[in-house]
């Protein structure tokens, strides 16, 4: 009962072509949006901020710009790292050149830095594809990340060879640096995040997301019907860029604080390909989800296997994922179907891990980090396999399910 | 320079002067001569089809035609002027749209947005504007979107819009291909082999969609097609190729009593 179509009549191109054409989404939406405007800021801890917040949407801001150029022009890229780098020094060099200027402004206009450097990379794009693209893109990836670290006048000579965010003021509260508090970073986050959302949706959905999405698809018939090709990858790496730019400003200016060159090096691109790839390519809210799990989950891991609850119940939970595992089972054989093997496999290892936490067996913070890894790695290996269009398109169906349910078709 | 005299087809339809005209082009890959020396026109509001036992050279023809050949030898001419070497884009934003032999749909998109790349070329409303959704770029997205829902009106494919192409089974997928070519409004529309791998309904349709295009948008048609049945029917006049050289060039009636081109068909003793 949750998503009823029914009665929700569309009489013009514009009702039929808005952005939410079910009211239950707006609304959804509109849930969202106040959790993130009103709940959390008033409610999250210094902890919450900084370790789930501010980095979820830093990273899925990242990863919204990446799926521009993979997920929907189809242009894969490895050196989202180094563009986020590029936003970063951009903003730096700004701020101390300009103190004057407003830390948002200066923000969204080391995009346009980062957008500059990315058409120039982009370029290789005319002529090679795929793999060969990644390899170009890599290129950009050790050469930027070498300027950064090679080049003094980018961190102003600093002795560490970093750069260090100074205090910035806007109306007198300080919004950066040392000085700033987490709510009023979170705050600016979450504005310039909502506003390059809003954009890019906008922009995936009319003509140039169809541009883009046709040189994806099938570059020859696009050409064919009158894409310019060279546009349409020329702008997917300005968009993209831009957008990945930013998020790099941000990541150093509203989170991490100071960031050496190594920070931007290709873990960072890797990180961000993976929520991408998690979240689903070609969509936007995919990025969110991404991310969610993706940042999400070390700290939740880390969190759990600190409290009581979880050495206590760790039996009663290798019991209930035994049960799961066993009806998973039987559904294995009747569909034979990959995912609930997968599940199975997990629950089986969760067992045994269950068993050797009654024996005494005590977690820490290294071995979590270890699981943390294997659990990633085993998630984008799922994904790849059964659900290439990631956490979005899982949400689709069960979106589509409920529309129609308690019907099946 | 522009032809400008036409002349009337058996069913009584006035055919105008000449929209494109190729003369000598010959295509050469390498050592291999796809194309020798061909010259034939097209003229405004026919339906002119290129066949040929396989091999001939009709789909490079029509390569030549789209731009995505450029010919080694000879001129391709366009609405009275001579066309010079140019990509595919920029000859399809001249009012050259086509469809393929093997579905070249988009098959990540919506049949909509399928059909509505098929405008891209009518739209040119800025990035800004786009991104906000407001001013031009809306404006120009309801102007199209109204277009777009005449084709798709037009082809009878309405109940399909919002699904995604990759789902369609084959029959639709020719007529979305159709509509993304039609909505771009062109002056000459060419189909690559629009009945291949059809049963014979779906050729029914197919060829009334295509008579029905020709009958009240006016658009020139060049077609490939395999079967004779269907050409000889649809056509007013028809260009035959065998091993890259024109061997025959006129009505239905005329080719088919062409020695040459029965020659072609059923093979001669050498």
């Amino acid at each position: 009962m949750l998503y009823r179509t029914a009665g929700q009549f569309k009489t013009s191109y514009v009702a039929d072509q808005a952005l939410f054409t079910v009211k239950q989404d707006a609304f959804l939406l509109g849930i969202i949006l106040l959790l993130g405007w009103v709940v959390f800021p008033l409610t999250a801890s210094e902890f919450t901020f900084q370790t789930l917040l501010i980095p979820i949407l830093i990273y899925a801001l990242a990863a919204m710009g990446l799926n521009i150029l993979t997920g929907f022009a189809g242009q894969l890229s490895l050196g989202t790292g180094a563009f986020m780098g590029v936003g970063a020094y951009a903003c730096y060099k700004m701020v101390t050149l300009f103190p004057w200027m407003n830390p948002i402004i200066a923000i969204l206009l080391s995009g346009v830095f980062s957008a500059g450097i990315g058409v120039a990379f982009g370029v290789p794009s005319l002529r090679i594809k795929g793999f060969y693209l990644a390899i170009a893109t890599l290129a950009a990836q050790f050469f930027l990340v070498w300027l950064f670290e090679k080049w003094s006048w980018l961190y102003n000579y600093n002795a560490s060879g970093a750069i260090q965010v100074p205090n910035l003021e806007m109306f007198g509260v300080f919004v950066s640096g040392p000085q700033a508090a987490s709510v009023t970073e979170y705050y600016i986050v979450l504005f310039v995040v909502t506003l390059l959302t809003l954009l890019c949706i906008n922009l995936t959905r009319g003509n140039l997301g169809r541009t883009w999405k046709a040189t994806r698809d099938m570059d020859i018939a696009a050409e064919l019907i009158g894409i310019n090709l060279m546009k349409s990858k020329l702008t997917a790496f300005a968009v993209s860029s831009y957008v990945v730019g930013v998020a790099g400003a941000l990541y150093v200016f509203m989170w991490k604080g100071a960031a050496e060159p190594n920070v931007f090096d290709i873990p960072l691109s890797f990180q961000v390909l993976f929520i991408a790839i998690i979240g689903g390519l070609g969509s936007i809210m995919g990025n969110y989800l991404g991310a969610i799990l993706i940042v999400g989950l070390p700290v939740v891991l880390n969190v759990v296997a600190g409290t009581q609850v979880f050495q206590m119940s760790a039996l009663g939970a290798a019991v209930l994922v035994a049960l799961v595992a066993a009806v998973a089972f039987l559904g294995w054989v009747a569909r034979n179907g990959w995912t609930i093997g997968a599940v199975a496999g997990f629950a089986v290892l969760t067992l045994i891990y269950g068993y050797a936490q009654t024996q005494g067996f005590r977690i820490d913070s290294a071995l979590i980090e270890h699981i943390n890894v294997m659990i990633i790695g085993a998630l984008i290996i799922f994904f790849l396999i059964i659900e290439p269009h990631g956490l979005n398109q899982l949400w689709r169906l069960i979106r589509e399910k409920l529309i129609i349910w308690p019907f099946p078709h | 320079m522009k032809d400008t005299e036409g002349y009337v087809t058996a069913d009584g339809r006035q055919i105008g002067g000449t929209l494109m005209e190729m003369r000598n082009i010959t295509l050469r890959f390498g050592g291999v001569v796809a194309i020798q020396d061909i010259s034939f026109d097209i003229r405004e509001g026919e339906v002119r089809a290129i066949i040929g036992p396989n091999g001939a050279g009709k789909s490079s023809m029509l390569n030549v035609i789209s731009g995505f050949y450029t010919p080694s030898e000879g001129e391709v001419w366009y609405k009275g002027s001579k066309r010079p070497p140019m990509k595919p884009f920029e000859v399809a934003r001249q009012g050259v749209a086509r469809t393929f032999q093997n579905i070249a749909l988009f098959e990540g998109m919506t049949v909509l947005d399928n059909v509505m790349t098929g405008r891209l070329t009518h739209m040119n409303a800025g990035i800004t504007s786009q991104a906000l959704w407001w001013g031009k770029a809306r404006d120009e997205e309801m102007e199209n979107r109204e277009k777009v829902e005449r084709v798709i009106d037009f082809l009878e494919i309405q109940n399909i819009r919002k699904t995604p192409v990759g789902r369609l089974p084959y029959g639709l997928k020719k007529r979305v291909e159709l509509a993304r070519a039609l909505a771009a409004e062109p002056s000459l529309l060419l189909l690559d082999e629009p009945m291949a791998g059809m049963n014979v309904e779906e050729k029914e349709d197919m060829s009334r969609f295509i008579l029905d295009v020709n009958d009240e948008f006016g658009t020139t048609i060049c077609l490939i097609e395999h079967d004779m049945g269907v050409v000889m029917d649809l056509s007013d006049r028809v260009v035959v190729m065998d091993y890259g050289k024109k061997i025959g060039d006129g009505t239905p009636d005329e080719v088919r009593n062409n020695q040459d081109v029965i020659d072609a068909y059923l093979g001669v003793p050498h």
